[in-house]
């Protein structure tokens, strides 16, 4: 069974379609890009799997269960989790407090009130586990905004990690990183746990293709083409789509 | 402390500066020595303590939807008029007796009816939100107006027959009882909301107030925390409106006047948001200035208020109140940012670095 | 009912003509200007000295108020408000709080606390009776100068030049600043204007809706109602807002009188929550 499937979902904005009858499905363990021309809709797209929109019609199954009613916060706690393209953190907090909001909110405490933050070890632990990860272990205490561009897109993908999401969806990750701190970022994408599903948006083709092992073209809203990346690439419409653009890989 | 290979001691990290976090300051344990002092500093002036405290308590209530939940509101009043007419009412009436227990429930009554309009509140922009806060103190106080043969009007509830404290502390002429009675419901409703703050709920607020989309996106339920938040801050309020009765065995419409929401904004912008303190701080400055004022123009102190408010708004409020930075500094090391109120999308200023400390100064 | 309906129509264009400055500042400027029934309050004071105690013409009368108010209005525009355009809603809600308080004191101060009254002029009072209904001489003309003021303004809204900048500026700022339309000034002269609206009104309607120095406390709610429900973006929306608000709140009053004042509050909730936009917004979200 596919642990994220959408059927025929539509999203009209008065007299635009962004979104128009996409239908598809995605296996667990599956490291997907979905690509398209600007406009193409794929951030829609997200907003919808994520529940930011309503659809207008159509359905979206999270592990063979309709989540298409569910508010964002009730997907999350499904196992659905997004980063944003342009970096949404909490800017008065530090990367301790944020990660371990996440990790609070998940292990069910979130809302305890009579308990001081970070008293328990197993959450500290984890906190301390996943600045690891995304090497943020160096900045832990400063206020998320004074960290640096590369730090902040790394502490947005901490906190959607945090989640221990089943299905993750990377909105542009690399978007606004120099060129320098695009390494890190890559390596940390490509240590993801091999189970958690990963669906990501992306212009940077080296990147596309470093990481898919499935690439899904959207156009106009719709899903045009489909498939492993080679096929992808040597696909002449996709070229055509993405007029004096070159596809390596 | 530079970047660690093992894990082990950056979870000590981790762990420390929550620890940090939760911590009394030195100074938060001086304030309330002072203030527990100001019981004997100051024997003559209880009455005017006591209005303190309670004004206090009430700042404290609007700080934790406003300073920490970003949820403004013009009609506060509402939730202390609640619970200010429901403790005469059950004086009055001889429904309760026991002070204590009739505080316990007029906070209660005040929280279903801010539970009951927090739905309100969570849709909007400021403005709306601004003004069905408004709405709503206005309604009530229309309903408060209107059944005047229950609340008595604008003449105000007579009869009103405090009992003494837990059986034992009788209500005195110079406000000795109300004082110490004030001052430790404070105490305590301050540590109980300190708790709050600094748990896992409160810091979803701040995430929240923050930066609604992603505290969503990361699996907070906003509303529900909203409504959650909202629903304790009336209760508090209520509680605060309650004692305004059973300190001055009276109570009338003005409870539930628009001047009482407005001069509460003005008490949180003075003492700043945020921190907690903000509301006690701003409730001693504001009732010292408004004692001076009253003394200087009897009638007409409204207009200085009113100067007050324009001019730290045209100052900025930031600069107007960073003098309060300091004390915030030394008050409270873990909320060291954020200063100022929540600013809305294009609106005011961001929070400045005043005198407030990154959390790493160790 | 035809007389309430009649005290209703009357009552709502005279709201209209007292609120239209308010959904117009609202709408340009994003500015919640709280203090806006204190120029209502000022422009009633000023008929009251001009024409009880310096023996004025009522006609004379308004129009001064009208002018003297929208001076003011102007003034404070250009020297306190614009300031204060680009801060945070709360601190502008703050900014004009102080200033009701401030205009509040202060008349109360010069003027004393007890209600005034504007003498009108003998052919003024009393009835006419039209098909049995009883029709107030004095709310007539209200309507026709309301009336006359709210075709007026639609009219300069629409065909004038001024009238395309302002809506231009309220439309999208930044785009009209690049046109080069001097926004500042557009919105000096449409507060000056609206605040003399306000002015004329509080004048016109002293005699209706009472004239004291807690004026502005007192319908201020009022007027946030008219411009919530009827939207800040056009003038038409306003307008039925105030007919509606007007027929509702003396209907409502007359015919159940104990939960008449609870009309109008509720209207205004149920629309906030339903339409944030208001009713007779167009669908252009801020």
């Amino acid at each position: 069974m596919p642990i994220l499937e959408t059927i025929g979902l539509e999203k009209r904005f008065g007299g635009i379609t962004a979104t128009n009858g996409v239908s598809f499905a995605v296996e667990q363990g599956a490291r997907l890009a979905l690509i398209g021309p600007n406009g193409a809709g794929k951030t829609t797209f997200v907003n919808l799997l994520t529940g930011v929109l309503k659809p207008t019609a159509g359905k979206i199954l999270l592990d063979g269960v309709d989540i298409t009613a569910l508010e964002p916060h009730q997907r999350v706690r499904r196992g659905m989790a997004r980063t944003f393209q342009i970096n949404q953190l909490f800017a008065d907090l530090t990367p301790i407090e944020s990660i371990g909001l996440v990790v609070s909110e998940r292990k069910g405490s979130g809302a305890d009130w009579w308990r001081v933050v970070g008293g328990r070890a197993k959450i500290t632990d984890e906190i301390a586990d996943i600045a690891e990860r995304f090497r943020l272990g160096d900045v832990l205490r400063e206020r998320t905004a004074i960290l640096p561009y590369g730090k902040q897109r790394l502490l947005e993908m901490a906190l959607a990690f945090a989640c221990k999401p089943r299905v993750l969806l990377l909105d542009e990750p690399a978007a606004g990183v120099p060129e320098a701190e695009r390494h890190e970022l890559l390596a940390t994408i490509e240590a993801l746990p091999k189970d958690v599903t990963v669906l990501l948006i992306e212009h940077d083709m080296d990147l596309v293709f470093s990481f898919a092992d499935r690439i899904t073209v959207l156009v106009n809203g719709a899903l045009f083409a489909d498939g492993a990346p080679e096929e992808v690439a040597h696909d002449p419409r996709v070229k055509a789509v993405y007029l004096g653009e070159e596809l390596d890989g | 402390m530079s970047a660690v290979t093992a894990t082990s001691p950056l979870a000590d990290t981790v762990a420390a500066f929550f620890a940090r976090r939760a911590r009394w300051t030195p100074f938060e344990i001086a304030f309330w020595l002072v203030a527990l002092a100001s019981i004997w500093l100051f024997p003559t002036k209880h009455l005017i303590l006591t209005e303190t405290a309670i004004l206090a308590l009430f700042a404290l209530s609007l700080d934790l939807i406003l300073g920490y939940a970003g949820i403004i509101s013009l009609g506060h009043a509402a939730f202390f008029g609640v619970g200010a007419y429901f403790t005469g009412l059950v004086a009055k009436y001889g429904l309760i007796n026991e002070p204590v227990l009739a505080l316990f429930a007029a906070g209660l009554a005040a929280a279903v009816i801010g539970f009951a309009t927090s739905f309100l509140v969570l849709r909007g922009s400021d403005l709306t939100r601004l003004m069905v806060t408004l709405g709503v103190a206005l309604i009530l106080r229309e309903i408060a107006n209107r059944y005047s043969n229950i609340t008595g009007g604008a003449d105000g509830l007579q009869g009103v027959d405090i009992q003494p404290v837990l059986g034992l502390f009788r209500f005195d002429l110079y406000g000795h009882t109300a004082y110490i009675y004030c001052l430790s419901v404070l105490f305590v409703v301050f540590v109980v909301a300190r708790r709050i703050v600094q748990s896992p709920f409160g810091l979803s607020l701040g995430a929240l107030r923050g930066n609604p989309l992603r505290a969503a996106a990361v699996g907070i339920p906003v509303n529900a925390r909203l409504v959650a938040i909202y629903t304790v801050s009336a209760g508090i309020a209520g509680v605060a409106g309650a004692l305004l009765t059973q300190t001055t065995a009276f109570c009338s419409l003005d409870v539930l006047s628009f001047d009482r929401s407005a001069d509460l904004l003005l008490v949180l912008i003075i003492g700043g948001t945020g921190y907690l303190y903000g509301g006690l701080i701003g409730a001693v400055i504001f009732k010292f200035m408004q004692d001076y004022l009253a003394n200087l123009t009897p009638q007409y102190w409204q207009f200085w208020i009113g100067l007050v408010l324009v001019l730290i708004v045209l100052v900025g409020r930031e600069r107007a109140t960073g003098w309060t930075g300091y004390a915030r500094a030394g008050l409270i090391k873990l909320f060291a940012r954020a200063p100022s109120l929540p600013s809305p999308a294009g609106g005011g200023k961001g929070p400045a670095a005043v005198g407030g400390a990154a959390p790493d100064g160790h | 009912m035809l007389t309430v309906l009649f005290d209703g129509i009357s009552y709502g264009m005279l709201l209209f003509v007292l609120a239209c400055g308010l959904a117009v500042t609202l709408g340009l400027m994003n500015f919640v200007n709280l203090a806006h029934g204190a120029f209502a309050m000022a422009g009633g004071y000023i008929a009251v000295v001009l024409v009880n105690r310096a023996g004025l013409p009522f006609g004379l009368g308004l129009a001064l108020a009208f002018l003297f108010t929208a001076l003011i209005g102007g003034f404070l525009e250009r020297t306190l408000y614009v300031r204060v355009y680009n801060k945070s809603p709360l601190d502008q809600v703050l900014f004009s709080i102080g200033l009701v308080f401030m205009s509040v004191a202060a008349v109360d101060y010069i003027m004393g606390s007890s209600q005034q009254f504007v003498q009108i002029p003998s052919a003024l009072q009393g009835q006419f009776n039209v098909f049995g209904v009883g029709m107030g001489k004095y709310r007539l003309l209200i309507i026709a100068i309301c009336g006359v003021i709210t075709v007026t303004l639609q009219l300069a809204l629409m065909k004038t030049r001024f009238g395309s900048r302002l809506r231009a500026a309220v439309d999208d700022q930044r785009v009209a600043r690049g046109l080069g339309i001097n926004v500042g000034a557009v919105f000096g002269i449409t507060f000056a204007l609206g605040s003399g609206l306000a002015g004329l009104g509080g004048a016109l309607g002293a005699e209706i809706l009472g004239l004291d120095p807690i004026f502005p406390l007192k319908y201020m709610i009022y007027f946030l109602i008219v411009v919530t429900v009827g939207g800040a973006s056009s003038i038409t929306g306003p307008f039925f807002a105030s007919i509606l608000l007007g027929i509702g709140d003396v209907a409502g009053k007359y015919y159940v009188p104990t939960l008449g004042a609870f009309v109008i509050y509720t209207i205004m909730i149920v629309v906030l929550i339903w339409r944030p936009q208001g009713l007779f917004a167009r669908g252009v979200s801020r």
